[in-house]
């Protein structure tokens, strides 16, 4: 049971990379991200406060570790755990309707897969493959319209909500093939070790990707929790819609916008 | 005959005379790039970072509609407070903005920004697209800016959206979860607001 409990808590590691980076504008719903519910806010900013403590202490060093390593070598490791994703977003792109998107990134897994020796190396970039979105459970219920929920703050794992902590249980109910394999297999080649060490991997590579812009967020924001929260539900919004920021520009809130007195 | 050339000829250049201020008229593509361009040089590598952050405030001063993020920055909150308390409220405001915004900027340096589009949304607001280019360490990033055109001949910044974060939301929320944190009294945003101008 509990080594259940940590497998759940670890395969959750992909959806906190929500806000490494963005996949898309959101036109899903005209409804501000402000509708999201802190319905357990003071537990939350209890739970933040713990989290920056043990980032404070053990993600942020580590991190700055996992810097020290080669470029080479972290760039291949993070192809790695990109490659290990698709197993995850090509169900998801299916869920959602997106067949052609599918098909895109099982060819991209299966190149880089092979060719591109487990995945460390992005051969089906230099081919000319379109950008990769991660997608999960999580967006994946979005789509079908079911509602965020609660705004939730996870020890260790940083902001989520029910719909998205919901998402993230999927992936050990059968919803990710690597964890079924590696868990379940019974093979000689994978064994749990190698899931729970790929998405503690998953995390401190995330981490090490964003010390400065962390840094520069906390050092520059008059509520830090407030600013996090907004970054992820406008994020999860955005993914939600599979919209990229490139194709712009339809911004959800518009009507936000309409009666501001300007200059 | 003369005397009706002259008239012509008087008609055609008042004609023209009164286009010419159009013929001025920035588009918001073009204001977003010298903007960026601008910035980028502040930010030159040369630089310490407090001369990049005066520079920097220099540069926002002119280009971004402060007011017009003030406003959007308090919410619902605006429509409910004194205009004391405005008066109050904009003069602080404008301290901690251009105080935060150039803290935020001044940590890069040498950014190369390539606009890409340009998107009217409507008379007010036109979207620009543009791109932070990736560098050895850095992946792209996608940054649009929203840009107040009401008056044609002075756009101005009133939102960056980074990889489709607003950071107008961001901050919005920011003041009403500090305002709400301590039911409802603005002059607790006040006192934050003073404490980031005077402390950090």
């Amino acid at each position: 049971m509990k080594r259940i409990l940590i497998l759940i808590f670890l395969s959750s590691f992909l959806s906190v990379s929500v806000y490494a980076g963005s996949d898309g504008q959101n036109e899903l719903s005209k409804k501000s991200d402000a509708s999201v519910k802190d319905c357990f806010e003071g537990l939350n900013r209890g739970i933040f406060a713990l989290n920056q403590g043990l980032d404070k202490v053990i993600f942020k060093p580590v991190a700055k570790a996992y810097r020290v390593l080669p470029a080479p070598v972290r760039t291949g490791t993070s192809n790695v755990l990109v490659n290990l994703s698709s197993l995850i977003t090509i169900p998801n792109n299916v869920l959602q309707g997106e067949f052609k998107t599918a098909g895109v990134n099982t060819g991209r897994f299966v190149i880089n897969t092979t060719v591109g020796i487990l995945g460390i190396f992005n051969v089906a970039k230099k081919m000319g493959f379109s950008e990769y979105e991660k997608e999960d459970y999580g967006q994946t219920f979005g789509v079908w319209g079911m509602g965020s929920g609660c705004y939730l703050v996870l020890p260790v794992l940083g902001p989520s909500t029910i719909r998205d902590t919901a998402g993230s249980f999927m992936n050990v109910l059968g919803g990710d093939p690597y964890y079924n394999v590696s868990i379940h297999g019974n093979n000689e080649y994978l064994d749990k070790s190698d899931y729970i060490a790929t998405k503690v991997l998953t995390g401190i590579d995330f981490r090490a990707k964003n010390i400065e812009s962390f840094e520069n967020l906390e050092k520059n924001s008059i509520d830090f929790y407030a600013s996090v929260k907004s970054l992820y539900l406008q994020d999860r919004q955005r993914k939600i819609a599979n919209r990229k920021p490139s194709a712009t520009i339809e911004i959800l809130y518009e009507g936000d916008w309409e009666e501001i007195e300007s200059q | 005959m003369l005397t009706k050339k002259i008239l012509k000829f008087l008609l055609l250049v008042s004609i023209n005379f009164c286009f010419i201020p159009n013929s001025f008229a920035i588009t918001p593509y073009l204001f977003v790039q010298e903007t960026a361009d601008e910035a980028t040089e502040a930010l030159n590598k040369r630089l310490s970072k407090e001369e990049k952050m005066e520079k920097l405030k220099i540069i926002a001063k002119k280009t971004v509609d402060v007011k017009g993020i003030g406003n959007y920055s308090l919410g619902a909150y605006r429509k409910t407070i004194s205009d004391q308390q405005k008066d109050e409220y904009f003069e602080i405001f404008e301290q901690y903005f251009l105080k935060s915004f150039a803290s935020r900027l001044a940590e890069y340096t040498d950014p190369k920004i390539r606009v890409d589009s340009q998107k009217k949304l409507n008379d007010k607001y036109t979207m620009v697209s543009s791109t932070l280019l990736a560098t050895s360490e850095k992946a792209e990033i996608k940054i649009d800016w929203r840009v107040v055109t009401k008056n044609p001949d002075n756009p101005l910044i009133i939102d960056v959206i980074i990889e489709g974060v607003s950071l107008a939301k961001v901050q919005r929320e920011e003041f009403n979860s500090i305002i709400q944190s301590n039911d409802g009294n603005i002059n607790a945003l006040f006192k934050t607001l003073r404490e980031f101008v005077e402390n950090k």
